[in-house]
């Protein structure tokens, strides 16, 4: 199978080629991070350096990093609960007791995505403003969790219709309620895809700047407004700024680095045999 | 232990009527067995017994009781699905005792009952299983216990066999016939293949289009079929049916012109037809014979050997089928040619809407007429 090794020799090397060109941009801010300003702005960027950590000093002693941090953790845990708490029963409903208009409801929560934030940014705000919500990360959870609902309805939406409708039927027959028949059925059963879901929102709101940036000042800033303080519009201090991004990366990179498994898992989860 | 009594149930999918008005009395430990081609309204029917799916008109009583709004867990009725729907997550233990578990039944009475109908099964070894550790046959078994742990007051079973293999099939087909004698519980057994329904129920209703065609023992079914259609579908091979125009009618007789002219005569009920009425005659390729000097001339298509006998597939002169029971040390080959007899006597005739005209003819030897 002479065919075979080359096939597959020329799909690892694409496989790394692929890979390395995705990291490349955070290998780039990781080293740069390690610069000194003047290094950091050298083309063609030098590869080899001194690795300093004054940059990370500076980022440090200007912001208080660990409440931004907090704050991130807060917000997306917060929004992944509350937009799974919302969407399994949603979801639920739509996968085993579909009606006429079930598809465009999805289809409608999707298009959402379509619309960019900053167009509904002006009501959000004077809502946000009156029910006291800006600057708060009740009021960031809020409106993350909405951001992420629908991606998260459909992912759990295609997860429960994995689960044979029979198997459910079973249950009620045996006696469950639609409490029991999500508890000890449906949410066993499509744990890993749960999983990839939970793992995938929380990733996004981690990664969510445009309402953090809006919505927040101080006290319930996250990480992603972190970084984009160290974007002056003085002058660009690009080692600075990479090592706030690092500094906002890392969490979410090793969080990443451990759930790849289960990310991947659920991602490709088949039907329930 | 319990009745099931349907009146008058129909079901609607929107505009769209699948189940038209069935009317059906099922008896205390009775093993009652729908079966019908799919699409003809079985799994529905059962399904709205069960309570999975609403009856759009109509009632059905359960021990006299309307099952209206009843939830499923509360009707009393254990279902067996196709698919079996055991819980994959669960060992065999936990799928069993499930319905025990939820209806708060304490651990060691769950523990006893599931141990006690393991051991009819003769499953013990399997309990701390997952099902996907389990073959087939090991399936079938465990989602039975599953539903004679709940000691229901009737089981549902919804083509259980289907999804097994045929030397299987047979042998759980014996089995459920043991497990009814000894449980003696009423059972409602859906399927398509009709020598399930013939080879296990006491009952069989015949459904087609959402209609109830016939409801009898396997027997009344065979030799007095109502219809066309339950003619037609019970029996294996199918019976074969001749175009014919009644000749001339006697007391109690009629005698049919065959397409190719040749005249038959058999009894039945001559005061319902007159010369000229077109009719169907049905026979069973049992009562159809190789003979030299018989009637008809025939094409042979296939031969079908099963050993003791063979069936013959044919064509007959007009381009009709015709299907033969002959001894199994048969020669002959597709495409040799060869005479039939059909033994009129014991024919089934049928009128131009496939209502059976009444047989008055039990199965016996051939007479000359």
């Amino acid at each position: 199978m002479t065919g075979g090794w080359k096939m597959r020799l020329a799909l690892t090397l694409a496989g790394w080629t692929i890979a390395l060109a995705m990291f490349s941009p955070i290998l780039w801010m990781f080293l740069t991070s390690f610069k000194t300003e003047i290094a950091a702005v050298r083309t063609p960027p030098a590869i080899f350096f001194r690795p300093t950590l004054e940059n990370y000093a500076a980022v440090l002693q200007r912001a208080d990093y660990v409440q931004f941090a907090l704050n991130s953790v807060a917000v997306s845990l917060g929004s992944t609960l509350l937009a799974m708490a919302l969407a399994i029963p949603a979801a639920y409903s739509m996968a085993f007791f579909p009606t006429r208009h079930t598809r465009d409801i999805l289809l409608w929560m999707l298009s959402t995505k379509m619309l960019p934030a900053v167009g509904v940014l002006v009501p959000i705000y004077l809502l946000w403003r009156d029910f006291g919500l800006l600057d708060t990360r009740l009021g960031l959870i809020l409106i993350d969790s909405l951001g992420v609902l629908p991606i998260v309805v459909w992912m759990l939406f295609s997860f429960f219709r994995e689960v044979p409708p029979e198997i459910l039927e079973a249950s009620r027959m045996d006696g469950a309620t639609q409490t029991d028949e999500l508890i000890h059925i449906l949410l066993p059963l499509s744990m890993p895809g749960i999983a990839a879901t939970a793992l995938l929102a929380i990733i996004l709101c981690w990664n969510e700047a445009f309402w953090s940036l809006n919505l927040t000042t101080v006290n319930a800033a996250t990480l992603t407004a972190f970084t984009a303080s160290f974007a002056s519009p003085e002058g660009l201090f690009w080692a600075k700024l990479s090592a706030a991004s690092t500094l906002a990366t890392v969490p979410i990179l090793i969080f990443g680095w451990i759930s790849q498994r289960q990310l991947v898992r659920g991602l490709s989860f088949g039907a329930v045999k | 232990m319990a009745t099931v009594e349907l009146k008058g149930v129909r079901k609607r999918f929107g505009a769209h009527e699948i189940i038209h008005g069935v009317d059906l009395r099922i008896n205390d430990h009775e093993f009652v067995a729908f079966v019908g081609p799919s699409g003809s309204g079985k799994s529905t029917l059962l399904r709205m017994i069960a309570g999975l799916e609403e009856i759009s008109e109509g009632e059905i009583l359960i021990d006299g009781v309307a099952a209206q709004g009843v939830p499923p867990a509360r009707r009393g009725l254990a279902m067996v699905f196709q698919s079996y729907a055991l819980y994959p997550h669960m060992t065999v233990d936990e799928n069993m005792s499930f319905s025990l578990r939820m209806a708060g039944v304490a651990k060691e009475e769950r523990d006893r009952k599931v141990r006690a109908v393991a051991r009819i099964l003769e499953m013990e070894a399997l309990l701390d299983r997952k099902p996907r550790e389990l073959s087939g046959g090991q399936l079938q078994r465990v989602a039975i216990g599953r539903a004679m742990v709940r000691q229901p007051k009737a089981f549902l079973l919804d083509e259980p066999l289907s999804n097994l293999d045929a030397a299987l099939q047979a042998q759980m087909r014996l089995e459920l016939v043991r497990l009814h004698r000894e449980v003696n519980t009423t059972m409602i057994y859906v399927t398509h293949d009709q020598v399930e329904a013939m080879t296990m129920a006491d009952r069989i209703v015949v459904l087609n289009n959402g209609r109830v065609e016939q409801v009898g023992s396997p027997l009344e079914l065979y030799q007095h079929p109502a219809s066309l259609f339950v003619a037609g579908f019970i029996g294996a091979p199918k019976m074969s049916f001749l175009d014919v125009a009644v000749s001339s009618t006697a007391a109690g007789w009629v005698t049919l012109a065959l397409a190719n002219g040749v005249s038959v005569s058999l009894p039945a009920p001559a005061e319902e037809v007159k010369a000229g009425t077109r009719l169907k005659l049905g026979i069973r390729p049992e009562h159809v014979e190789m003979d030299g000097n018989g009637e008809l001339q025939a094409e042979i298509d296939a031969v079908e050997h099963l050993g003791p006998r063979a069936y013959l597939h044919t064509r007959l002169s007009d381009g009709s089928r015709m299907v033969a029971q002959v001894s199994g040390d048969i020669t002959l080959r597709e495409g040799d040619r060869t005479a039939l007899h059909i033994r009129a006597d014991a024919g089934h005739l049928f009128d131009e809407s496939g209502k059976a005209l009444e047989r008055r003819a039990p199965a016996r030897p051939h007479q000359a007429v």
